[in-house]
Parts: C-alpha cells; sequence; structure tokens
C-alpha cells in the first residue's frame, strides 16, 4: 500500500518536472522567430524550404563582416527566373539585412556579399520565383567576441 | 705597439664583443620559425588577404594612388611631382622602416615621413594618424613594398632606440601585468579565448582589421594592446611606439612586407 | 567615393560573368557612439544598381546589416560589348558611381 503511494507520487512528480520540457519543445516549434518577418515579405504566400543554399562559415572571425553566398538552383529563363532574394536575420537589431533583384540578364543566381551579425544566430534566405513563388534556406553561424579589449 | 694603449684596446675590443655577442645572442628573441599573422588565422581572413578586389584594405590602397598624383600644399606639388612613378620610386622604402631621421636623429617610421614630406615640402596640412589620407598614403606607399623582405639596419646609431624598444617589449605592464612578450614570443600559437595568438610582428600593417571595421596603423594595434592589458595608454607617434617599432622590425627581418593585410 | 570593380575584359557571347565590386563606406549602423558619447548617426549605401548598357541587371536595397566597405559579387550574361555601370547612393544623398568596359565576342 505505502509502496503504491509512493510509486505513483514519484511518477506524478517525474511527469511535472517533465511537463517544462516537452512545453518548451512545443513552444520552439511553434514561435518560428522568422515567421512574423517571412509573412512580411511575402505578404502571407506560403514559404517552402529548398532551392536556396546559404553558404557562411560555421563560425565567424567577427561578427563585423562574415562573407555569405547565397545560391538558387534556377535556370534562369524567361519562365523561371528569381526575381528577388531578401536576407534575413534572427538576431540583429534590424532583421532585414538586404533585398538583392536579379534580372533576365543575371545569368545565374548566386549572390555573395559581407554582413554584420549580433551574435550567434540563424540566418534566412527567401527567394521569390517569377512565377510568384517563394522558397527558402537558411543557415546558422557561431559568432564569437574578441580575447581582449579593444579600446583603440 | 704602444703598450699603454693595449688596455683601452682590450677594452674596447671587448665592448665590440659584447656588443656583437649581445645581438647575436638576440637573435633567439626571434621565434623559430618567423610566422606571419595570417598563419595563424581563419580561413575567412586568410581569403580576404590573399584577394585583391575582396580585400578591404585594398580600397585604401587605390585612395593613396588617387592621394599619390594629387597636388597639395602652398607648393602647389604632389607625391608624384618629386617622386614620379611610386612602384619604382617607392619600390623597397617600407622595408626599410623605421630608421633614423638624419634631420631630426630620431627614429622616424613611414607615417612619419610622409606627414614630414606633406607638411614641409609640399607646404600642407599636417596628416593625423588614423587620418583616411594617411592611411592610404601609407598602405600605398608599403604596398610597393609587397613581398619585400622586412630590411631594417641596426647600427650604433639606433641602438638605443633598440634596446629601449626591446625593454618595454619584455616589459610587463598594466593591471594585467603582461609583456608583449608574454604573449608573442612566449605563448604564440596558443589559444587565447577564441582567437590563436601570433608572433606579432607587423609587417602587413597598415592593416585592415576586422573588429576596426576600417584600416589602422601599427600603433593603433599597439594601443588596443595597452588597452588589452590595461596598461597606460600612450599617444600616437610617442617616442616609445617608435623604439617598439624598430624592435618589431628588428625581430621580422627578412618576413616579406603584405601589406595590405587583413586580421580579425 | 572609391570603389573598385573586378570583371573580365573581354567575354564570349552567352557567356555569365562573375561581377565583384567592393565600395569604400563605412556603412554606419547608427548604434555607435563616438568619444564624446554622441551617438553617430546612422548612414548606409541604402540602394545599388549595375546596369548593363543601359538595362538593369542587378540592384541591391541594403541595410546596416551589410559589413563596413560592402561588397558584392554578382553574375551578368555577356551578350553585347559596352559598359556596365554601378551606381549607389547613402542615406546622406552622397552617390558614387563606376563604368566598366567590356569588349564582346562572338
Amino acid at each position: 500500500m505505502r509502496t503504491s503511494g509512493r510509486r505513483r507520487f514519484v511518477t506524478a512528480l517525474a511527469g511535472i518536472a517533465a511537463m517544462p520540457l516537452l512545453a518548451s519543445r512545443a513552444a520552439r516549434a511553434q514561435a518560428d522567430p522568422f515567421a512574423a518577418l517571412v509573412a512580411q515579405v511575402t505578404g502571407g504566400a506560403p514559404v517552402t524550404p529548398g532551392r536556396v543554399t546559404v553558404d557562411t562559415p560555421r563560425l565567424a572571425d567577427n561578427g563585423h563582416s562574415v562573407p555569405l553566398k547565397i545560391r538558387v538552383e534556377s535556370p534562369m529563363t524567361a519562365a523561371d527566373h528569381v526575381r528577388r532574394i531578401t536576407l534575413l536575420s534572427e538576431r540583429n537589431p534590424r532583421p532585414i539585412i538586404a533585398a538583392f533583384y536579379l534580372s533576365l540578364k543575371s545569368g545565374r543566381a548566386e549572390v555573395a556579399t559581407r554582413v554584420r551579425l549580433n551574435g550567434s544566430q540563424r540566418v534566412l534566405a527567401v527567394a521569390q520565383l517569377a512565377d510568384g513563388s517563394y522558397w527558402s534556406g537558411s543557415a546558422e553561424v557561431e559568432v564569437t567576441e574578441s580575447a581582449c579589449l579593444d579600446a583603440s | 705597439m704602444n703598450l699603454r694603449l693595449l688596455p683601452a684596446c682590450l677594452l674596447a675590443a671587448g665592448l665590440m664583443f659584447a656588443g656583437g655577442a649581445g645581438l647575436a645572442q638576440r637573435a633567439a628573441d626571434r621565434p623559430q620559425p618567423l610566422k606571419s599573422g595570417l598563419d595563424f588565422a581563419g580561413a575567412e581572413v586568410r581569403a580576404l588577404q590573399q584577394d585583391d578586389i575582396a580585400n578591404p584594405g585594398m580600397l585604401w590602397v587605390a585612395r593613396g594612388a588617387q592621394l599619390w598624383r594629387e597636388a597639395a600644399g602652398a607648393q602647389v606639388k604632389s607625391c608624384e611631382s618629386c617622386h614620379g612613378d611610386a612602384s619604382a620610386s617607392m619600390r623597397g622604402v617600407a622595408t626599410r622602416y623605421p630608421l633614423l631621421d638624419p634631420g631630426s636623429a630620431r627614429l622616424i617610421n613611414l607615417e612619419g615621413r610622409i606627414m614630414q614630406c606633406r607638411e614641409r615640402r609640399q607646404r600642407a596640412e599636417p596628416l593625423r594618424y588614423e587620418s583616411d589620407e594617411l592611411l592610404a598614403l601609407t598602405a600605398f606607399v608599403a604596398t610597393q613594398s609587397r613581398g619585400m623582405p622586412k630590411d631594417v639596419k641596426v647600427d650604433w646609431q639606433v641602438r638605443r632606440n633598440f634596446e629601449a624598444g626591446r625593454a618595454l617589449y619584455y616589459r610587463r605592464i598594466g593591471q594585467m601585468n603582461l609583456a608583449c612578450a608574454n604573449c608573442h614570443q612566449e605563448n604564440w600559437g596558443k589559444q587565447l579565448g577564441p582567437e590563436t595568438i601570433s608572433q606579432g610582428h607587423g609587417v602587413a600593417y597598415p592593416i585592415y582589421r576586422l573588429e576596426w571595421q576600417t584600416l589602422g596603423s601599427l600603433q593603433r594595434r599597439f594601443r588596443s594592446c595597452l588597452s588589452g592589458v590595461r596598461a597606460g595608454m600612450l599617444a600616437y607617434g610617442s617616442p616609445e611606439f617608435l623604439d617598439l617599432e624598430l624592435y618589431l622590425a628588428w625581430r621580422a627581418q627578412g618576413m616579406p612586407v603584405e601589406t595590405p593585410g587583413v586580421r580579425r | 567615393m572609391v570603389a573598385r570593380v573586378q570583371l573580365p575584359r573581354t567575354a564570349k557571347r552567352g557567356e555569365v560573368i562573375e561581377v565583384r565590386i567592393a565600395i569604400q563606406h563605412p556603412m554606419e549602423t547608427g548604434f555607435r557612439y563616438d568619444m564624446s558619447g554622441r551617438p553617430v548617426p546612422k548612414n548606409v549605401i541604402n540602394n545599388f544598381v549595375c546596369r548593363y548598357n543601359g538595362s538593369e541587371v542587378f540592384r541591391a536595397e541594403m541595410g546596416s546589416g551589410i559589413a563596413a566597405n560592402p561588397y558584392l559579387d554578382f553574375y551578368a550574361i555577356a551578350d553585347a560589348s559596352g559598359e556596365l555601370v554601378f551606381d549607389w547612393i547613402d542615406d546622406e544623398g552622397k552617390t558614387g558611381s563606376e563604368r566598366v568596359s567590356l569588349t564582346v565576342s562572338e
């Protein structure tokens, strides 16, 4: 009698302890930090992950200047080409880093630049195609602090 | 032989020998093997420096090339008026600096020489350290020696400067009580936070430092180290900095000039 | 504004060429403070266009999230000899421009 009561109590405790863990997992799945921003960019149109690659170093030398290349799989023909690529940041104070507009004279849907990243985060590139569809790709970047204070 | 002169001769010989042996012994001050800061940098920084279009420092070199041709000052002369084509006249120049300025009997670095020409020969507004113009001209002139080995002369005329520079290099300073040597001589190659400590040579200066988001001089880097160890700050152009530049240049003997370098 | 451009001087018709440009500009974020504690006003190159023989090939709308001394690398189809003209403007209204000739052979 006493044992089953204790067992039930311990099981209940374990259940209560697990709740925050389960809740945060569910919360993370729902609260996509990019959701609102992407909706702003696409006007609410759905975005399919794919066709877009974001190349960055996994570990950035310095958050002030991180090389980044966006590649979209596209034949760049009149029927099938990339119109615009929007680059979004998860943690920067201004989350829309840039928008790149390509043309039928581009030939290749690739853009490279250097960005500022305000700490370790994910960057997301959303490509708008000629047919109005949206595709996305992302990359995670670790941004470290400088070892010494530089007040030069 | 006049024997009365013998002790003097022996003393002189002894001093010369000691001096020579001193410098030879101090060759051990040079890290072995000599390595560029690039060897300790990540792949992205290396890629930036080795690609002239991606290297942000090249923008200052381009600006320097413009300034080289622009007339300035009361004399309405450009650098080109006297020095002609920089790729010829400035070739090898940066390998020899800092050196003794005969006019003032003081050490002078490349920035100092450019400032001097600007003021005395062009009779133009003086240029300040870390100004866009001085950085551009220094980078432009130094780049003309890119790839050439550093070759400063440390003779009796600059011996005291050299000794002072060396003494500073090995002196513990600041709240953190660290000497340049503690990091760059004794612990190069090891990690300090996320960074790998370099040998601290200075042959790539002026450099584009990602941290600064702009080009900067060697003395700016000295100042950032001083703040790093929480030591008293020295002003740009301080004699201590010139002495230290000489010591560093001697220490980097034979290393190729890399200007404009890129560092994190 | 100082800028440096890299692209091939000659290309075959239909060839896709790589265009690279670096512009000297602080891309001031507006989040920094000067030595007196005063905020440094935001000033970035906000618009960049590349036109090839008059028609727009590439455009970038940029913010302070683009690193200082902005670098852009994009592509264009070499279809006729002529000029690639690059124009840009910053928040203060300062403009910059570069033009590079391209010779296209059959």
